[in-house]
């Protein structure tokens, strides 16, 4: 008898009075949080502001609230089962009831799926929950295999990415998201320069992606320069201004550091905006001229500036969607350059400082690595590819403002690349996966979908706090430690030379 | 002069109302370490509680403007406190041993989480109000006049850091506050409840957000959902140009980031204000990278 009510943990005895008080308790605090503002809306009225009441929403949310908790309750107490199936009928109801708002059904069909997914992994594991070391602990063996597997995960990855334009289902409008996806995995891996290897936490990444973007419109704008000529210029601008902003700022320390160059970020749209006779201010900047086919053909019907026609050229029928492949291979090419220049200079003697600036400061400073050049490098590299970003980014949109360049783009990367877990590049692709493709597909759900993102962002950070393909071996060991090789020893504390 | 004097109140109220802010970072970063992203949203939620308590008042039929005034400050530092309570429940507490970077993206998930709340249930439209508190006084014949509410804003801020002061220094909850900013764990083994005590600490914070929210609205009669953002991000500001963990340098630093703005948009143009502030905020930790009375941080190894 001990032995089955030893592995039926459901034999207990569920200890209602302590599950219920825990429920009521976390329901009285959802109606404290919902009363105000939930309950009373301010609504425009022809005398001002009025208020309308919505309190069946309060009463509805506080009930859900209170039998969620119950659920959790029941199923620590082992009754995963019970749970399971109440929590899908609730899902499945919210689809069908008629319920006072939309919000509630979303509020309703989410809690439920969450309670259900809660209960089925409890059934499966028959634990219910297990230890922040434990899930710590399975979730890396799941990020190494991942990791291990990205040998030829990513050549994969690489070929798809490539042959996706071609295949039958990639319409217009998945090859634009595919280009959106593509300029944020470029994006976090140049961010991830900084953060993931460096470990230098910048809040401001957005703001050489905006120096880059205004350096195309600009340049194209007052001097005419082609896409291909502003390219490199933009990369090289952005890149100043890293080192320019780099100089004062790289002395400080952990989130000063964070804090100023989220200062500088406001302080380079708040220039934009205000600069009006130079920058278009608010209005920003339209007619950004589209890139050409390397210069030797254009993506208009006829042609334009004297180059001849992309179509006619190649003897194809003249379609919008060539312009937009074209826009898709040239974000992939430069994605991948800054995939592998990381990943070839992880291996040289800068990358190896950089992750044990990343590691430790002062012992680095210690073996004599000149921390200032070195996390000025790693500044100005990321800076140079968010320039390259945002000079794509301006040609493809043809119309830049201070608008795209905001505090919540920077917050985005950053997201991408700790969610993805620091440092590792598939991990970013994962995020960005996650953060910008997911929430793409559910554009009709467009006024929940930021509320969804954050809520996202916190519920990810609290299920697996170091990002979910956390990578922090160092790229390269020296083999036989205790008889480390002369050559070797030199390489590893070598990391002065840039 | 009276142009000075103008502006020197009008930054003295704009100060009062970032280091109400500022106290919140400065209190969450001396004990836990971690930048509280989400408190320019808490903010915003009470200037939103209280713009809602003032209409429900309203409606109520009270118009004794003291008792509404005393209501909307009730109901919002209670209010927003709950909220401030609830973001480190769910979204710090369970993070506190991970790595740094964990607490700050939750944070920022999270203010964006109540950023796009609030837009959802009270409409993205900015909400206008009457004035509530109107009326001048003027000083000096005239030439200056001061406006009640940016006088009722100086006043309330000077009274609550009054009380705010003698609960840190006087009181047993003070003292366990102090004590778990000094060493978590020795507080704990000494008995002092440390969950409690950071608790405690994001609902004072909460609540003094909640005020700084309220005094906004009442000065500038407009709120909308994206108010937390800048204001949270200039708080963050004065208190690191106050010395971060230092609760009178968080209150300076909120002056000074106000009298620099109302001065800069006063004489020079309100555009490059916000430069202003960043760009001094960027100088003084060049110069004095622990702020003004901060301690200076002793680097172990």
């Amino acid at each position: 008898m001990t032995t089955i009510s030893a592995s039926t943990p459901a034999a207990r005895p569920v200890d209602w009075p302590a599950i219920l008080r825990e429920a009521a308790l976390t329901a009285f605090v959802a109606l404290l949080l919902t009363v105000p503002l939930v309950g009373l809306r301010s609504v425009d009225q022809p005398t001002g502001l009025g208020l309308d009441t919505r309190f069946d929403q309060v009463a509805a949310v506080t009930l859900l609230v209170f039998l969620g908790r119950l659920g959790l309750g029941l199923i620590r107490e082992g009754r995963a089962l019970v749970v399971l199936v109440l929590s899908l009928l609730a899902a499945a109801a919210g689809f069908f009831i008629e319920l006072p708002s939309e919000e509630l059904r979303v509020l309703l069909i989410a809690g439920g799926a969450v309670l259900a997914i809660r209960a089925a992994l409890t059934l499966v594991t028959n634990r219910s929950t297990l230890s922040q070391a434990e899930r710590d602990k399975r979730m890396d063996r799941v990020a190494a295999k991942v990791q291990h597997a990205s040998r030829w995960l990513a050549p994969i990855g690489i070929l798809f990415a490539v042959a996706f334009p071609m295949m039958p289902f990639a319409d217009r409008q998945l090859i634009d998201i595919g280009i959106l996806l593509l300029t944020y995995i470029m994006l976090g891996w140049g961010l991830n320069i900084v953060v993931g290897l460096a470990g230098l936490l910048d809040l401001g990444y957005v703001a050489f992606y905006a120096v880059g973007a205004y350096s195309y419109a600009l340049l194209a704008h007052y001097f005419g320069f082609s896409f291909w000529l502003c390219l490199p210029l933009a990369g090289l601008l952005a890149a100043f201004s890293g080192v320019l902003l780099g100089f004062p700022v790289l002395r400080l320390r952990g989130d000063y550091f964070a804090i100023v160059t989220l200062g500088f970020g406001e302080i380079i749209r708040i220039v934009l905006i205000n600069w009006y006779d130079f920058t278009g201010g608010p209005n920003g900047i339209s007619g950004i001229p589209r890139p050409t086919f390397f210069g030797i053909a254009d993506f208009s019907r006829n042609g334009a500036d004297g180059l001849p026609s992309f179509a006619e050229m190649f003897g194809l029928e003249f379609s919008t969607v060539h312009r937009i492949i074209f826009l898709y291979y040239l974000i992939l090419v430069l994605a991948l350059l800054v995939s592998l220049f990381t990943l070839r200079v992880r291996k040289l003697a800068i990358g190896r400082a950089w992750e044990a600036l990343r590691e430790d400061d002062i012992a680095c400073a210690s073996l004599g690595i000149n921390r200032t050049n070195m996390k000025l490098a790693a500044f100005a590299i990321a800076a140079m590819f968010g320039g390259f970003a945002g000079s794509f980014f301006a040609t493809r949109q043809g119309f830049i403002s201070p608008e795209s360049f905001t505090f919540i783009e920077s917050a985005i990367i950053l997201a991408i690349v700790v969610l993805g877990g620091m440092g590792s590049q598939l991990g970013v692709v994962v995020a960005t996966f996650l953060v910008i493709g997911l929430p793409e597909f559910f554009r009709e759900l467009e006024q929940y979908r930021m509320v969804a993102f954050g809520l996202g962002m916190v519920l990810i950070m609290l299920w697996r706090p170091r990002g979910l393909l956390a990578h922090r071996d160092p790229t390269i060991l020296l083999h036989g430690r205790a008889k480390g090789t002369q050559t070797g020893s030199t390489q590893a504390a070598g990391g002065t030379a840039p | 002069m009276e142009y000075f004097l103008q502006q020197l109140i009008n930054g003295l109220s704009l100060g009062a109302i970032y280091g109400l802010i500022a106290i919140g970072y400065t209190m969450v970063y001396g004990i836990i370490g971690m930048i509280n992203f989400a408190h320019g949203e808490i903010y915003m939620i009470g200037a939103f509680v209280a713009m809602i308590t003032y209409l429900a008042v309203g409606a109520l039929g009270i118009t004794w403007v003291p008792l509404a005034l005393l209501l909307m400050l009730a109901a919002s530092m209670m209010f927003t406190s709950v909220y401030g309570w609830t973001v480190e429940r769910i979204a710090y507490r369970p993070l506190r041993s991970s790595p740094r970077l964990a607490p700050l993206i939750s944070a920022i998930g999270m203010s964006i989480f109540l950023q796009n709340y609030v837009q959802l249930v009270q409409g993205a439209r900015s909400k206008p109000l009457q004035p509530i508190l109107p009326g001048n006084l003027t000083l000096l014949d005239g030439a200056v006049s001061v406006s009640y509410v940016r006088l009722a804003t100086i006043v309330i801020t000077l009274l609550l850091m009054y009380g705010f002061t003698m609960l840190i220094s006087r009181t047993a909850l003070g003292r366990a506050q102090r004590a778990c900013e000094q060493d978590k764990t020795m507080a704990g083994l000494l008995g002092v409840n440390v969950d409690r005590v950071i608790s405690l600490t994001f609902v004072l914070g909460a609540a003094l957000a909640a005020v700084a929210g309220m005094m906004v609205m009442l000065i500038y009669g407009v709120i909308d959902f994206y108010i937390g953002f800048l204001a949270g991000v200039k708080a963050f500001t004065a208190a690191v140009l106050g010395g971060i963990g230092s609760l009178p340098g968080a209150m300076l630093g909120g002056v000074v980031i106000g009298l620099i703005e109302a001065f800069w948009a006063g004489y020079i143009g309100s555009e490059w204000k916000d430069v202003a502030t960043f760009t001094i905020l960027v100088l003084v930790l060049i110069f004095r990278p622990t702020g003004l009375l901060g301690r200076p941080e002793i680097e172990k190894v």
